[in-house]
């Protein structure tokens, strides 16, 4: 009951918003150009449709090698500060800078860098630079909070460092790596979108420069239609995380068992 | 139980904290194989520090703890079950067998010996949030057992546990001890927990830590109320009490 409550009460508002929405425009009979109706939005997203979905599956490549490329990185940054105090106090401020200096200010020099006729990667690099920091702070947070008596004990039966690594450190760190890349996932969807941005005409075929491209030709319903692709695909990588996340916790750590009360 | 030759050597040990803090000052103490040593003392006194340089975890600043036989095969059994909680009781009470790459088998055959010995015969599959305090520290010593240690060191396992389960796991330390011809280092503040369990109790004063009195306790202390037992527990609290004050 309280699940099935869980998914009416959201489609319930969205239907009465998007009801109110459909009457206003009519009612005040607002321009497409300025608003379109909900139902324009529907026609739009079903008459672009095949040209929607490609768009959709660019932006999807892109978001997708850049999350893996972030979570590869991330992990490796990570395990390396765990294993050397001296390799996380010379690295770390710079993975600080990377992620406080706005991606779309390096986003051209990137471009520029590796070059318009390898414009996806490109696309990926900038991606992977907005996603890449969640991933390290929570792996490097997990890495570091294992309990010290427990690493103590394996010290005790001779264990590697590799062993404790691998046996201690990694799986009591999961909750928090997986924390990151549910963070993680949303950023390099909106990394993928900047970088579209940026890379601008001829270059780019993601859902970003369909967005660009309706705006400069008024077709507001298209943009919005695209607007809302994006929008259920960031939803849609958020729930495949938290799924993940719950699969993997679910016998044992309290944020999974609390799903449950 | 009979007791062996010398296992372990304290000689004027003493240990410095980064923070400054003195926990040991010329702690010096000897455990014969087959002994059940208590080490009382007051909180904070460096009771756990002794036990973790006795476990080669820590190394002291002064002084040596030595094993003059080879060192023996220790389990660690700490106040709190540290437990892996994404592992199932199995897999923990496996850990030491599995970090000597003891084939899977075999380690889990004796991770279930283990888990059996102490009452836990069932629960292999079970994870720790399933498991009550008590339970949990089962599947610690168990753990500790796994690796048929010679030398069991206990740092307070049963301080945070009620009266009934502390008691139960005590009678359990016991038939242990005396089953597999252990010897056991245990790491206590209760006089009357070491009257009962120990057949030789270490007195600390309080820090920086040192050995005030060695106890070695009569025998016929068959229950926790029997007259021999409260006698011993008598004559620790007097120890313990003139530590305090030395």
């Amino acid at each position: 009951m309280k699940r099935a409550a869980d998914f009416a009460f959201p489609v319930l508002l969205a239907a009465l918003l998007l009801g109110a929405w459909e009457w206003a425009v009519a009612h005040w009979q607002v321009p497409p150009y300025v608003l379109p109706a909900p139902s324009a939005i529907a026609r739009a997203f079903a008459g672009n449709f095949a040209s929607l979905m490609a768009s959709l599956a660019s932006t999807l490549t892109v978001t997708l090698e850049a999350f893996a490329a972030a979570c590869l990185l991330g992990v490796a940054t990570a395990i390396g500060f765990s294993q050397s105090r001296l390799l996380e106090r010379t690295l770390y401020p710079y993975a600080v800078i990377l992620q406080v200096t706005p991606v779309v200010a390096i986003a051209p020099l990137i471009l520029i860098w590796v070059g318009f006729e390898r414009i996806n990667l490109a696309l990926v690099i900038i991606a992977t630079l907005v996603a890449f920091f969640p991933i390290l702070a929570g792996a490097t947070l997990g890495l570091k909070s294992a309990d010290f008596n427990l690493i103590d004990l394996t010290r005790l039966y001779g264990a590697s460092r590799a062993q404790i690594l691998w046996r201690i450190r990694l799986p009591g760190a999961l909750p928090y790596l997986l924390s990151g890349m549910k963070t993680a996932g949303g950023l390099a969807l909106i990394g993928a979108v900047v970088a579209e941005f940026v890379a601008g005409s001829g270059t780019a075929t993601g859902l970003a420069w369909r967005i660009v491209e309706s705006g400069n030709r008024l077709e507001i319903a298209t943009l919005f239609a695209a607007l809302a692709l994006l929008a259920a695909t960031g939803v849609l990588i958020f729930a495949a995380l938290s799924l993940l996340e719950w699969w993997l916790l679910r016998r044992w750590h309290e944020s999974a068992l609390s799903d449950r009360a | 139980m009979t007791m062996g030759g010398l296992l372990l050597s304290a000689h004027h040990v003493s240990k410095r904290f980064a923070n400054g803090t003195q926990a040991l000052r010329d702690l010096s103490f000897d455990v014969a194989a087959g002994e059940f040593v208590s080490l009382l003392g007051p909180s904070g006194c460096g009771k756990s520090t002794a036990l973790r340089l006795a476990a080669g975890l820590l190394v002291p600043d002064a002084g040596s703890i030595a094993y003059p036989g080879s060192k023996p095969e220790i389990g660690f059994v700490f106040q709190d079950p540290t437990l892996m909680p994404w592992a199932d009781a199995l897999t923990n009470a496996r850990l030491p067998l599995d970090l000597k790459k003891v084939a899977r088998r075999e380690a889990n055959d004796r991770a279930a010996r283990a888990l059996a010995r102490v009452g836990l015969a069932g629960f292999e599959h079970v994870y720790p949030r399933e498991l009550s305090g008590g339970m949990k520290m089962r599947v610690s010593i168990a753990r500790a057992l796994a690796a048929q240690p010679k030398l069991l060191l206990l740092d307070e396992p049963f301080a945070a546990l009620d009266e009934i389960t502390r008691n139960e796991l005590g009678d359990d330390l016991l038939r242990l001890w005396r089953a597999d011809g252990l010897t056991v280092l245990f790491v206590t503040h209760s006089a009357a927990e070491s009257s009962f369990l120990a057949s030789r109790v270490l007195v600390m004063t309080p820090r920086p830590g040192r050995i005030a009195a060695d106890i070695t306790l009569a025998s016929g202390r068959d229950s926790r109320l029997a007259p021999p037992t409260i006698e011993a527990q008598r004559a620790i609290s007097a120890a313990l009490n003139t530590a305090m004050v030395a």
